[in-house]
């Protein structure tokens, strides 16, 4: 979703540098805060999704659970998952995240994609898809740790979370922070935020969630979105969120710094053969040879 | 397998209407190498424009990104099929021979050109064979790595683990594919007369000799044995 109204710090397959010059006053990185304990799962915050953003999904099958669709897709860039946990007293809580796009400040995806300018970076931290730069490789698919991104059957162009860059970028907020009735949901800059979310952290602790804390893995440089969580200790309880994500190294590995490698060594041995021609030369047959062939064969000839 | 017992552009391999060449690849093989050799070069262009962003301006080439995303694995599988039959024809004479591994021993005279200095070879010499199993393994690789990183079809059925080291084991595959067929096409540029063999068949008498004299013995020895003889 281009917006020329962001500045762009980081493009996918860009070796070169972007525009730097300005230094946008309103360029403060932006955080959304999921206070994980205030959430009650109405899904105000996947309809006003749907709603700003034209998405409809498919309608599915019931899975046994409130979670509703069963998973996040091209058109559903947002989605309250519902986790039963028994905790340590035999007492059951029902825990409730909302999964979508984390905007990783160090982003997979954007590292993993082979298409200059599908991906982006905002100095505020937002990180976006373009998809009329997608080629539908799929491999920030691969490159994300929190397996958020999600290709569509219809086009073959990925999509996920834009964190409404495209609202933010004319000084409103994210359409789900809008809907939620309950203040679960918030947006500011990511220092606003932080102090925002130490706050409540500091009211949990004095409710008895001594574990309570902030979700903002340091793995990935930190996140642009982020949980206040009543069990900061036991991520994976809130339906698989990684306790300590960062981009795998087989990503780094081959999007690293095997790439100029790569090409170094395909140069090099081109080169090499250039050179040795250029200083050994040619392996060449010549009259001599003819003639200690013709000699052979005929020796060849009379005794076989 | 005889070069003399398959059909009439084999039989006279040694024929004077050559002028004394010899057949050293049939038009079915050599058609076989060049369908191998223009797949592997699409597939390298298109593989290249997704590898580094350098040359991704290289997916022009194909009609844009998307095409090149959709183009690149259908044209990574023709070259596997016409490698396949390529396989079948030259695979046994391929085997590493011990007088194959003398050979590489001897790698200073190979590459100074002391070519007097080797052990006789066979139709293929060592560096042959090995650019024949570079290409065997580099193209396995390729398939299966390929296959859990084609996302239109079939990531879906691989664990996001396992599609992840594909891609690195994909460009490894292809980097050392490249490599190899560079180090192959220069050899062909190298040693005189390479290239007309695949591109016109035949190769002169002196050449054979020198390259691949064990060879050259072989295909002498059949054709004075099926010669009637005067007396």
């Amino acid at each position: 979703m281009a917006l020329q109204s962001l500045d762009i710090v980081r493009r996918s397959a860009t070796t070169s540098r972007s525009p730097q010059i300005r230094e946008p006053s309103g360029g403060r990185e932006v955080a959304k805060l999921i206070d994980t304990t205030k959430c009650i799962g109405c899904k105000a915050c996947q309809v006003a999704c749907m709603e700003w953003n034209d998405l409809r999904d498919e309608i599915g099958t019931n899975i046994g659970q409130y979670q509703n669709p069963a998973d996040l897709s091209a058109n559903t860039w947002t989605l309250m998952r519902f986790a039963e946990v028994e905790n340590s007293k035999g007492d059951l809580e029902w825990l409730i995240r909302k999964d979508g796009c984390m905007h990783c400040a160090d982003p997979g995806c954007l590292k993993a994609c082979p298409s200059p300018g599908a991906i982006v970076q905002y100095a505020n931290g937002i990180v976006d898809f373009q998809e009329e730069n997608c080629i539908g490789c799929g491999y920030c698919i691969a490159g994300c740790p929190f397996d958020i991104p999600r290709i569509s059957k219809k086009d073959k162009k990925v999509y996920k979370c834009t964190l409404c860059s495209d609202r933010v970028a004319v000084g409103l907020e994210p359409a789900c922070i809008k809907a939620c009735p309950t203040g679960a949901l918030v947006f500011g800059t990511k220092d606003d935020m932080k102090q925002h979310a130490a706050e409540r952290i500091e009211d949990l602790k004095s409710r008895g969630f001594e574990q309570a804390g902030l979700y903002d893995p340091a793995g990935v440089g930190g996140t642009h979105v982020m949980y206040v969580l009543h069990h900061a200790d036991q991520p994976h309880n809130y339906v698989d969120l990684p306790a300590d994500p960062r981009i795998s190294r087989a990503v780094l590995l081959w999007k690293g710094f095997s790439k100029p490698l790569g090409l170094a060594v395909m140069a090099l041995t081109a080169l090499a053969g250039f050179f040795h021609y250029i200083r050994v030369g040619p392996d060449e047959t010549d009259a001599s040879d003819e003639a200690a062939a013709h000699e052979l064969a005929k020796r060849l000839e009379k005794a076989p | 397998m005889s070069d003399l017992e398959l059909g009439p552009e084999r039989r006279d391999a040694a024929s004077p209407e050559h002028r004394g060449m010899i057949l050293r690849y049939t038009a079915g093989e050599r058609t076989n190498h060049w369908m191998v050799a223009m797949a592997f070069v699409l597939a390298a262009l298109s593989g290249l424009a997704l590898f580094h962003p350098a040359l991704f301006g290289l997916s022009g080439l194909f009609g844009g990104g998307p095409w090149t995303r959709i183009l690149h694995p259908f044209i990574g599988l023709a070259m596997l099929l016409a490698f396949l039959p390529f396989a079948l024809r030259v695979g046994s004479e391929n085997r590493m021979q011990p007088r194959d591994w003398a050979w590489l021993r001897q790698y200073r005279d190979v590459v100074m050109n002391r070519e007097d200095r080797l052990p006789e070879v066979g139709r293929y010499n060592a560096g042959q064979k090995l650019v024949f199993y570079a290409i065997v393994l580099c193209l396995t690789g390729l398939l299966l790595s390929g296959v859990a990183i084609w996302r239109a079809y079939f990531s879906i059925y691989f664990p996001a683990v396992v599609v992840r080291w594909g891609a690195v084991l994909h460009a490894l595959c292809a980097l050392v594919l490249i490599c190899t067929i560079i180090v192959h096409i220069y050899a062909a540029i190298w040693v005189k007369g390479s290239v007309e063999a695949m591109t016109r068949g035949r190769v002169t008498r002196g050449w054979a000799w020198k390259h691949h004299r064990a060879w050259f013995r072989e295909i002498m020895t059949r054709a004075a044995n099926s010669r009637p003889r005067p007396d």
